[in-house]
């Protein structure tokens, strides 16, 4: 597809670094699911979908600034909604199953419905519209969020109405005093059926190396972040150790079953394809 | 399940079917080449390898037409140097492993070549569409495809093939120049100089401009030079341009393809090696053919 002309709407200061950009477009996307953002004239990046016409950008680079310097009624070329997205479990329960003939009820244990949603920094973009979706079909959501500061907690107003909420700060200046994973400790974890996780990779392993500790890494879903050139599953440029996959378009959402044999938190690439050691 | 054999020899290589991962596709790291030769791919091509690390154009770099793929990646690599370990883990997948080499000269191939050892074979890329210096400014000059191709062969006691682009009058005298040089086989075809443009803003879109293009839109474009080629030279040629199932690979091998490569046609489903494998071998089962049977089997139709 060629891109899409998508004209900004309304800019919102999330953080002092993370603004949201509203546009006059709206894309029937899954939560987790990206887009391919074009700066026209300069680069073109992968970006999560906050809200099917937003996207939520923290300056990082080139691109991410150019970004940042757009006002209402410029415009940016999208394409998308690219990749897998999360996969919400626990959905479409009281639903038979077509061949027991059981009455519905029996689904109403708890089976697949609680689940732990945990945000570091910008990751929480594709995570609101999970928690959001997940609160809809009354699902049992518990929401961890952090940041280096309480300024930089994004979505705070809004992850907090999607379910039980806490807030982990590296400073202190907020909610548990560091890391996300020290937050985590007040939970019975194997009281929960799924998690939902995405970050600074480092952050991402460290949940995930708790979780394994527990036994629960295959119930972890995980929205990883790589260099991005196709954004359709093509070049090759995205692919991860040792299974080959595509971030861009296999993932970008894995589950930490996969991910716990894989490169996360060891290393990425860059745009040559060297490795980059974290 | 009896299923007609399809292994073949080309250029000395053993490949257990004709279906061959093209260069610039997954083929940017070890497991990647790997994951591909699993899919049932007969042999793989690497990313085109330089001398130097290589970041590549700006994306956007790729875009889905309605026709076809429009790319300008830019050579995108790590170098050899940091890429010798990428082909070794590639070779783990059991099937022939092709490195695809680009320099601006002789020497440049041969450096190359020297540091990659262990490939399978060498592509010699002198036809990419869009990285200055590379590429198509070498492939068009049949003097300089020829002292390319020579050096190469000097270089390696492996099978060298070349890889032409079809921006070019006549692709036959290129071809001519790659076999003068001592090639083993000749790729056809590079992509198509091609571009798009947002009609929203007038910008083109590639971060590169202009690109080349591939899918369905250039597979007569190859199917011809193929047929070209096949009828000029003595060497195998090697069909790629837009196949996408058994029929188009069939097509390509009638042209006088000894085996085929699939690039793009990985958008729609990696598992379409094993996808042309199967159709392939109960094509040629329901018509009593082999392989060779088919191979430039459009020439003596024309001949007869």
């Amino acid at each position: 597809m060629r891109p899409v002309n998508a004209e900004i709407t309304e800019i919102i200061r999330e953080t002092p670094t993370i603004i949201t950009l509203r546009t006059d477009i709206e894309l029937d996307a899954a939560p987790g699911q990206f887009v391919m953002v074009w700066v026209r004239g300069l680069d073109e990046i992968p970006m999560a979908l906050s809200h099917p016409g937003s996207i939520t950008v923290q300056r990082v680079g080139e691109a991410t600034e150019a970004l940042s310097r757009l006002e209402v009624g410029d415009s940016i070329g999208i394409r998308g909604p690219f990749g897998n997205g999360f996969e919400v479990k626990g959905e479409g329960r009281g639903d038979g199953d077509g061949g027991g003939g059981g009455n519905g009820e029996e689904y109403g244990d708890e089976k697949g419905n609680k689940i732990m949603v945990i945000a570091g920094g910008v990751g929480g973009a594709p995570l609101l519209p999970l928690a959001q979706q997940a609160q809809s079909l009354g699902l049992d959501v518990t929401i961890l969020i952090g940041a280096r500061t309480a300024d930089e907690l994004l979505f705070e107003e809004y992850f907090s109405k999607c379910g039980a909420f806490s807030v982990a700060t590296d400073d202190g200046s907020k909610g548990h005093h560091g890391f996300i994973t020290g937050a985590m400790d007040q939970f019975n974890l194997a009281g929960f059926d799924q998690f939902y996780i995405c970050g600074p990779e480092l952050m991402m392993k460290s949940v995930l190396d708790i979780l394994q500790a527990a036994g629960l890494e295959a119930m972890a879903q995980l929205s990883l972040h790589r260099y991005f050139k196709c954004g359709i599953g093509v070049c090759g440029a995205c692919t991860i150790d040792p299974s080959g996959l595509r971030v861009c378009r296999d993932g970008p959402v894995f589950s930490g079953d996969l991910l716990i044999k894989s490169e996360l938190g060891k290393y990425h690439r860059d745009a040559t394809g060297k490795k980059i050691m974290f | 399940m009896s299923s007609t054999d399809l292994s073949i020899e080309l250029t000395g290589l053993g490949l257990e079917n004709p279906i061959i991962l093209a260069a610039g596709v997954l083929g940017t790291t070890g497991t990647s080449l790997k994951r591909m030769a699993g899919e049932g791919a007969g042999a793989v091509v690497t990313k085109s390898i330089g001398s130097e690390p290589k970041e590549g154009h700006p994306n956007p770099t790729m875009l889905k037409l309605d026709c076809g793929f429009l790319n300008a990646m830019g050579l995108p690599n790590p170098s050899y140097k940091d890429f010798r370990k990428e082909l070794s883990i590639a070779s783990e997948g059991g099937v022939p492993v092709i490195a695809s080499v680009f320099g601006a000269h002789p020497d440049e191939f041969q450096e190359i070549i020297l540091g990659l050892e262990g490939a399978s074979a060498y592509e010699l890329n002198v036809s990419c569409p869009h990285a200055s210096g590379y590429g198509t400014v070498v492939g068009t000059d049949p003097v300089l495809v020829e002292e390319i191709t020579r050096a190469a062969k000097r270089t390696t006691d492996v099978p060298v093939w070349v890889k032409l682009t079809p921006n070019v009058t006549d692709i036959v005298e290129i071809g001519e120049a790659a076999s003068r040089g001592g090639a083993d086989a000749v790729v056809a075809i590079n992509t198509v100089r091609s571009m798009a443009i947002d009609i929203h803003s007038g910008y083109p879109i590639l971060g590169n401009l202009y690109g080349g293009l591939s899918g369905p839109a250039v597979r007569p474009v190859a199917v011809k030079c193929v047929y070209d080629l096949y009828k000029a030279l003595d060497i195998p040629v090697i069909g790629v341009g837009g196949i996408g199932s058994w029929q188009d690979a069939v097509e390509m091998m009638m042209a006088g393809a000894s085996a085929v490569q699939v690039g793009s046609a990985v958008y729609d489903n990696v598992n379409i090696f094993s996808e042309i494998t199967s159709g392939l071998s109960a094509y040629l089962k329901a018509n009593d053919h082999c392989l060779d049977d088919i191979t430039g089997l459009a020439h003596r139709k024309v001949e007869q």
